[in-house]
């Protein structure tokens, strides 16, 4: 029963990274309809980030996870980088594919950037204790600190951004341009600025995430996120993907499915369950759990 | 006329090629003994025909039919599995001994094929699901099955983690598998050689025959295809088994060339060049839709890779550079963004490079440019 509790715990902390990290997929597919590959390798940007101002708040007396500040920051402007500089010029001339093959070449392109710079390097670095050690024990489980944080953070991410979206103005015109490009032009939404909004709120939740990653694994490595990254975009399929509380619902199963595949069948298929369930459920539900079906006009 | 015509392209291919073959294995009797032709050339040819079948299958699909398939070398870690475990087999049941004869030859050529056509039924069983899906999803989903596949030969309990290990002798594919060693390459070079030729000429008719015609379709628009009657969910299964054919030919071709095998080589990406992404690459510098341009691509991006490896010249290079160097991803990337933002077609678009036509095709750009200059001269006199 413990094993159970504790399998759990340890699927709903890694479903809430997930589904921090499904957010920004959902959040930026949602608006210009493209699988941002880059958006795994942005959480690497917020990790390395954090590596090196995790010590500078520590010095200046601030908790260690005031550091994700400026990891936001950081991954904000890389994500927004990534927007002008490669999307946007070839999302104007390209077609879907040539996007998507350019959102491949940008993940390469910053994993392997991140290796060739001196200060970070191929090796993994290890991060230092971000929060509190020690846990709850309740009924003969212990909680460690790390996993209720990181849940009770992600819980409280998810509500206000779900709140943003729905009652600020910049979140109604993140739905609006998602819903029809066009018809928002003409209302006066600035499309491209509304686009851009979006990938720096995504790119400011991978960094969160980022942190709760750090929290537990205190490994940084550069290709950390291409994985997480699949998982994650995987977790917004099965969700529905372009749908914000899908996305929540989405991380949390894989999270569940990958802690119970690997303390109760295999630790090594762990990540084969994870894609088989992703194949399942686009043969059988295309639109994700709370996807509606569209069809398709001629 | 048009007929005539088609059949004196074939023939004048045909003719190039047999002069080109004849004047090859010449020069391998003259060569075949010195050292650098052992050790870099021979190799690097071996390498060569492998990434050039690996990029022309990838433009089946993604610039023929026009689906993004980021599984590819999935099918090809079949093949090179497929082919490695078969000869070795082969060689403990004592079929053959030391790699020369009749014998060996058949085994290696049968191992190829079942390399080609494991690959091929994989492909089938992967296409069915997988294809019922489009454009994005797609991609996702074969990128999962590349990884289910690597992850699956992972836990096989006869090809581990760290290559390919039978019984007591561990990862030694290069002495009693299909692994050739220097001298080996040398002398079955013409195989890689022709196999590689045989595999470009099946895909060239295959794009030209009316399944070509049917999957061209597809991809300009599937609603207007399937409205005209062709089974769309037919031509694209079809067509992914057959682009995976060839992958896992290629694949067999790399367990030749290699001496061990890991399933981290086949990954979706790596250090090395053999993964999913790279193909990409080829195929789009190359030009989707043009197998030529693949063919030219691959042989580029080999060379590109090699010298920033190997070249001499990267030493007088500034220190800055050099560093970047040694992530050839990084540049790749560079390249492909590049490509995609100023050239989105590749290099070649999705022109077919013929001898026979060259001399129409040269006039034809000759002409268009003297128009483009005649145009600037006459706007320059307005002005």
């Amino acid at each position: 029963m413990s094993t159970f509790i504790q399998t759990l715990a340890v699927g709903l902390r890694l479903g809430s990274i997930y589904a921090l990290v499904a957010l920004g997929y959902t959040m930026v597919y949602g608006i210009i309809r493209l699988i941002n590959f880059a958006h795994g390798d942005f959480i690497m940007v917020g990790g390395y980030t954090m590596i090196f101002t995790v010590p500078m708040a520590t010095a200046l007396g601030l908790p260690a996870w005031a550091a994700v500040l400026a990891a936001i920051v950081v991954c904000a402007l890389v994500g927004m980088g990534t927007e002008l500089i490669a999307y946007r010029p070839v999302r104007k001339k390209g077609t879907n594919m040539t996007a998507l093959i350019t959102a491949i070449a940008m993940s390469l392109f910053l994993e392997n950037l991140a290796q060739a710079i001196p200060a970070i390097g191929p090796n993994p670095k290890v991060a230092s204790q971000i929060f509190a050690a020690g846990g709850l024990r309740i009924a003969g489980v212990t909680l460690e600190y790390t996993t209720l944080l990181t849940i009770a953070i992600s819980a409280v991410v998810m509500v206000v951004l779900y709140e943003f979206t729905q009652k600020t103005r910049l979140g109604r015109a993140m739905r609006c341009v998602s819903e029809d490009k066009e018809a928002a032009t003409l209302m006066g939404i600035n499309v491209n600025h509304t686009i851009l909004s979006t990938f720096a709120i995504g790119s400011g939740l991978a960094a969160v995430a980022a942190l709760m990653y750090m929290a537990q694994y205190p490994k940084i490595y550069t290709t950390m996120g291409s994985l997480l990254g699949l998982k994650a975009f995987v977790a917004a399929v099965l969700g529905g993907i372009g749908i914000i509380p899908g996305a929540v619902l989405g991380g949390v199963v894989i999270g569940l499915v990958e802690s119970f595949t690997t303390s109760y069948i295999s630790s090594s298929m762990a990540d084969a369950f994870v894609f088989l369930i992703l194949i399942v459920v686009l043969i059988l539900k295309p639109a994700g759990i709370m996807g509606k079906n569209v069809g398709e006009k001629v | 006329m048009k007929k005539n015509r088609t059949k004196q392209g074939y023939l004048l291919n045909t003719i190039v090629i047999v002069v080109l073959f004849a004047l090859f294995q010449v020069l391998t009797a003259a060569m075949g003994g010195s050292g650098s032709f052992k050790l870099v050339l021979a190799p690097c040819l071996w390498q060569c025909c492998y990434l050039i079948i690996l990029a022309a299958s990838l433009n089946l699909v993604l610039g023929f039919l026009g689906q993004l398939s980021l599984g590819h070398c999935g099918f090809m870690a079949i093949g090179a599995y497929t082919a490695a475990l078969l000869s070795l087999a082969c060689e403990r049941a004592g079929v053959f001994e030391d790699k020369e004869g009749p014998v060996f030859l058949a085994v290696l050529i049968g191992c190829i094929l079942a390399a080609g056509l494991l690959a091929a039924l994989v492909g089938l069983l992967v296409g069915i699901p997988a294809l019922r899906l489009k454009g994005d999803y797609l991609a996702i989903i074969t990128l999962g099955f590349g990884m289910i596949i690597v992850n699956i030969i992972n836990n096989l309990p006869f090809c581990g983690q760290d290559g390919l290990s039978l019984g007591s002798a561990s990862s030694s594919l290069y002495k009693n598998g299909l692994g050739f060693g220097s001298k080996g390459k040398v002398s079955y070079l013409w195989v890689a050689l022709l196999v590689t030729l045989l595999c470009l000429v099946m895909m060239f008719m295959f794009i030209r025959s009316k399944y070509g015609r049917a999957i061209r379709a597809i991809r300009d628009d599937e609603i207007a295809a399937s409205a005209s009657g062709i089974n769309t969910s037919f031509y694209k299964i079809m067509t992914f088994s057959y682009s995976a054919f060839f992958a896992g030919v290629a694949g067999a071709l790399y367990a030749c060339a290699n001496a061990t095998l890991s399933t981290s080589s086949f990954a979706f990406s790596n250090g090395g060049i053999l993964n999913s992404t790279f193909i990409v690459v080829m195929v789009v510098l190359g030009g989707m839709g043009s197998l030529t341009g693949s063919i030219v691509a691959a042989v580029i991006m080999f060379l590109v890779n090699y010298q920033i490896k190997n070249g001499t010249w990267v030493t007088a290079l500034p220190a800055a550079v050099q560093g970047v160097f040694q992530y050839p991803m990084l540049v790749y990337a560079i390249v492909l963004i590049v490509v995609i933002m100023f050239r989105p077609k590749g290099i070649f678009g999705s022109y077919e490079f013929s001898l026979i036509n060259l001399g129409r095709d040269l006039k034809a750009v000759r002409l268009r440019k003297a128009a483009e200059r005649a145009e600037r001269k006459e706007a320059k006199a307005h002005a």
